[in-house]
C-alpha cells in the first residue's frame, strides 16, 4: 500500500532505532490500533513463513556440499509430512530400515555423533548447515575427538540425536536442525548438544545453541559455544541445565555490539 | 460408578484419570498421548458420568499416585478442608451450575479456592462453555503487588518482552522505548534471553535494572532464564526482581525442565530475602502450557488440560506476582488449530483464576499451526472480556527472537479501547505524567518525544 501520508508522531521518528533490531518497531498507530501498512506487511511475512514449513529440504545437495567423507542417509519413523507435524513421538524415533542402515555404518564408539535434521526450515539447513559443518569438522579434528559418520535425518525431531547416538555408542552428540520459522527469520538453525546420548533423555540435559542465521548469532559464536559445551561436557561428563555456557556473549565477542543508549 | 449407557451405547470409564481424558474437550495432544475420546458420542457419555461425579472422589482417587509423583502429594497436602466446605456436597455438574449463580460471588470464590484441587477444577471446565469459563473467571478477582498493583477489578497489564536474537542492548533498549511510547511494560519488562549464560544474564539483569531506576517507572523486571541460573545471578548480587521459571504438573515433567519443588522453593526464599519490591512481595514468575507434560513423556496417561492445571498447584505455592499459559507457543502436535488453541486459553485463564492464581496468557501461535491473525483477536477479545490479567506486548506481534507470533502493543491498546481497561494505577500515572497516555487513560497522540526520552534518543534520530 502506497499511502505515504506525511505524520509527526513521536511514535514513528524513532525509527532510526530499526538499526539496533529486527523488531517491528515505529510503526506508528491509526486510532490506537495498526496502520494498515504494518497489516500487510505482517500477513507477506506470515504467508512466507508458513510456506517455508512446507518446503522439503534437498538432501542429495546438501551431501554434495558437506566435505564430510561418510555420509549416512537417515530418516525418521515418520512417513509423510502432515504426519511430521502432528506426530513429534515419531519424529524422535528412527524407521527400522534407518535403524540397520546406520549399525551397518557404525565405526567403534566414536567421541560424536554429528546430525543433521530438516526439521521445520529446511531454508534454515540448506543456507547454513554445510558452513557450520564444514568449519567444525577441522575443528574437532584438531582436538582429536573421532566422529561417526555424518548422520542426515528427513523428518527429524530433536531428540532423534538420542538413538543415533546410541546406536553409535557416541559420548556425545549434536543435532543440527531447522527451528521453527518466523516471521523475520524463516531460515534459523538451532544447535543440540547431549552428552551420552540415548534414548529417554530429557531436554534438561541437553545445551541449546539457537538463533544460528544471518540476522541472529553467527557461525563462528555457534561454533564457540558448542566447542566449549564440548570441551566442558568432557569434564563434567554431563550436559544441559548443569552446564552452563560459561563463553562470553555473542554480543560481546563476534557481533557489533551497540551500547544501550538509554543509560548513556 | 464410572459406568453409563447413553444413546443405546454402555461405556465404562474405569477410572477417574480415563473419565476425565475422555470428557476433555478435542485436541490433537490428547489424541498424539492416545487417551483423548475415540468419538464424539464417547466424549458426551464421559461429560455425563463426570457431572455426576461427586467432588470429594477427586479427593479419594488422585489421577497420579501419591508415592509416585510430588506434585500429587503437594495436592494434597495444600489442600485446605474448610475451604472445600461449602461445596463438599457437590457433583461436578452441580458444583459448575453454583458457579453461575450470584451466590458464587468473587468473596466466596476466594475463599473456597484453596479448597479446590486441580483436578476438581480441570474436571469442572470441561463442562463447561466459552461463555461459562468467561463469565465466572469474570468474577474472581486476584490481586498481587510488587512495584504496582496488578490485576485489579476492570484493569489490564501487559509484559513488555524486548527480546533480541543476539541479546543485543541497543537493541533490547529500542524495544522498551517502543513499548513503552504505547504504554506496555506494567506487568513486567520480562526478556527471554538468547543465551542462558551466567555472564548475559547478569548483564541483562542490571541492564533492566538501570533503566527502571533511571527513567523511574513503576514496574519490575525479569530475565527469563533457568532458574538455576538466576539463583546463581543472586549469589553474585544481581539486582533480580522476579524470579522466572516454567513449570509443570507432574514430577517428571518438572525435571525435564531441571527443576524440583526444593528448588523452587529455594529461589523464592533467594527472591524474598532480596526485598526489592515497594508495594508488595510477590517476586516470582511462572510459565505454564497445555502439552509441556506429554512433551516431557511425562503425563502419566492424564490429559493435557488436567496436567496444566496440576502446574497451578505448584505455581500457587510460590506466591507469584504472575502466571502466564503460553497457550499456542507449543505447536500443533498440542493444539492443532485456533479453535483449540483458543479454548485452552480460556480454560488455562479460568481454572488459575478459580486456584487463586494472577493469570496471564500468552496469546499466540507458530507458523506450523492452523491459525492467524483472526484467531488471535478471538482469543484476545474473549480473554479481556473474562478478567484476564496481563498479555505480552511485542512491537508488530511478532518475536524476533523466539520466532512466534505474540500478541502487539496495539492489541493491548485495542482492548483498552474495547473495554475501558487500564493498567496498573501506579503505571498509569507515570504514562500519563510523561503524556504518553491522556486523562481519559487513551494514547495521547505526540507530535514529538516525551522529554524524558527526548535527551537519549534525539542524537540518534538525526
Amino acid at each position: 500500500m502506497k499511502n505515504k501520508q506525511l505524520i509527526a508522531d513521536a511514535r514513528e521518528i524513532i525509527s532510526p532505532l530499526k538499526s539496533f533490531t529486527g523488531a517491528r518497531i515505529a510503526l506508528g498507530h491509526r486510532g490506537s490500533s495498526m496502520p494498515l501498512n504494518a497489516n500487510l506487511e505482517f500477513q507477506l511475512a506470515h504467508a512466507q513463513a508458513r510456506d517455508a514449513v512446507n518446503i522439503p529440504l534437498d538432501f542429495a545437495q546438501l551431501a554434495q556440499q558437506l566435505h564430510s567423507e561418510e555420509i549416512v542417509r537417515l530418516q525418521s519413523a515418520v512417513e509423510h509430512h502432515a504426519e511430521y507435524l502432528q506426530r513429534p513421538d515419531k519424529g524422535r524415533l528412527l524407521s527400522l530400515s534407518s535403524l540397520s542402515t546406520l549399525r551397518d555404518a557404525s565405526n567403534g564408539n566414536p567421541d560424536i555423533a554429528l546430525i543433521i535434521a530438516d526439521g521445520l526450515s529446511s531454508k534454515a539447513i540448506c543456507s547454513h548447515a554445510p558452513a557450520v559443518v564444514n568449519q567444525l569438522l577441522p575443528a574437532i579434528h584438531a582436538k582429536a575427538f573421532t566422529v561417526a559418520p555424518l548422520c542426515l535425518v528427513k523428518y527429524g525431531r530433536v531428540a532423534i540425536g538420542d538413538p543415533i547416538g546410541e546406536c553409535l555408542n557416541a559420548k556425545m552428540s549434536i543435532v543440527l536442525i531447522g527451528e521453527r520459522p518466523g516471521l523475520s527469520s524463516p531460515d534459523s538453525m538451532g544447535i543440540y548438544f547431549t552428552y551420552q546420548p540415548k534414548s529417554g533423555k530429557t531436554d534438561a540435559e541437553r545445551n541449546c545453541i539457537s538463533n544460528i542465521h544471518q540476522k541472529g548469532l553467527d557461525y563462528s559464536s555457534a561454533l564457540d559455544k558448542l566447542m566449549f559445551l564440548i570441551n566442558e561436557a568432557q569434564k563434567l561428563k554431563l550436559s544441559g541445565v548443569q552446564l552452563k555456557d560459561q563463553t562470553e556473549s555473542a554480543v560481546k565477542s563476534q557481533q557489533q555490539c551497540h551500547q544501550n543508549f538509554l543509560l548513556d | 460408578m464410572y459406568k453409563i449407557r447413553l444413546a443405546e451405547v454402555s461405556y465404562d470409564f474405569k477410572n477417574l484419570r480415563n473419565l476425565l481424558a475422555k470428557a476433555s474437550p478435542a485436541r490433537s495432544g490428547d489424541v498424539l498421548a492416545g487417551i483423548a475420546a475415540e468419538n464424539n458420542l464417547q466424549r458426551v457419555a464421559a461429560q455425563w458420568v463426570l457431572a455426576d461425579m461427586p467432588l470429594t472422589r477427586f479427593l479419594e482417587e488422585p489421577v497420579i499416585p501419591y508415592e509416585e509423583d510430588d506434585v500429587s502429594r503437594l495436592i494434597a497436602d495444600q489442600h485446605n478442608a474448610s475451604a472445600f466446605q461449602p461445596v463438599a456436597h457437590m457433583t461436578v455438574g452441580e458444583f459448575r451450575d453454583w458457579l453461575l449463580t450470584p451466590a458464587a460471588s468473587s468473596e466466596t470464590l476466594q475463599s473456597i479456592a484453596w479448597g479446590l484441587t486441580p483436578e476438581m477444577v480441570a474436571a469442572v471446565s470441561k463442562l463447561m462453555r466459552i461463555q461459562d469459563l468467561i463469565l465466572v473467571a469474570k468474577k474472581c478477582h486476584v490481586v498481587t503487588r510488587f512495584r504496582n498493583t496488578i490485576g485489579l477489578h476492570n484493569h489490564l497489564s501487559t509484559r513488555l518482552q524486548p527480546n533480541h536474537p543476539t541479546d543485543d542492548p541497543a537493541g533490547i533498549a529500542a524495544v522498551i522505548v517502543d513499548g513503552l511510547l504505547y504504554g506496555s511494560g506494567d506487568a513486567v519488562i520480562g526478556i527471554n534471553p538468547a543465551s542462558d549464560s551466567l555472564s548475559s544474564t547478569v548483564t541483562l539483569i542490571k541492564m533492566l535494572h538501570d533503566i527502571i531506576e533511571r527513567y523511574q517507572i513503576p514496574t519490575q523486571s525479569c530475565v527469563l532464564s533457568h532458574v538455576t541460573t538466576t539463583l546463581q545471578a543472586i549469589e553474585q548480587g544481581a539486582p533480580v526482581d522476579l524470579v522466572f521459571q516454567s513449570i509443570a504438573g507432574t514430577e517428571k515433567a518438572n525435571a525435564n525442565f531441571g527443576i524440583t519443588l526444593d528448588l523452587l522453593a529455594e529461589a523464592h526464599q533467594a527472591a524474598l530475602s532480596l526485598n526489592r519490591g515497594t508495594v508488595g512481595n510477590h517476586c516470582m514468575y511462572f510459565e505454564t502450557g497445555q502439552g509441556s507434560a506429554l512433551s516431557a513423556n511425562a503425563h502419566h496417561g492424564v490429559d493435557q488440560q488436567t496436567c496444566e492445571t496440576r502446574a497451578y498447584v505448584v505455581a500457587r505455592q510460590f506466591d507469584p506476582l504472575l502466571v502466564n499459559t503460553v497457550v499456542g507457543f507449543i505447536g500443533p502436535e498440542y493444539l492443532y488449530d485456533g479453535k483449540q488453541i483458543i479454548r485452552a486459553g480460556l480454560e488455562d485463564h479460568f481454572c488459575g483464576k478459580l486456584m487463586g492464581l494472577p493469570m496471564g496468557c500468552d496469546v499466540c501461535y507458530t507458523n506450523h499451526a492452523e491459525a492467524d491473525q483472526d484467531d488471535m483477536d478471538m482469543l484476545l477479545t474473549q480473554f479481556a472480556a473474562a478478567g484476564g490479567t496481563f498479555i505480552m506486548g511485542v512491537p508488530g506481534a511478532d518475536d524476533v527472537m523466539l520466532n512466534y507470533q505474540s500478541t502487539s502493543f496495539h492489541d493491548a491498546l485495542y482492548l483498552r479501547q474495547l473495554f475501558n481497561r487500564p493498567p496498573a494505577p501506579e503505571f498509569l500515572h507515570w504514562l500519563q505524567q510523561h503524556e504518553i497516555f491522556d486523562k481519559n487513560n487513551h494514547l495521547q497522540a505526540c507530535a514529538e518525544l516525551p522529554e524524558l526520552f527526548a535527551r537519549p534518543l534525539t542524537p540518534l534520530l538525526n
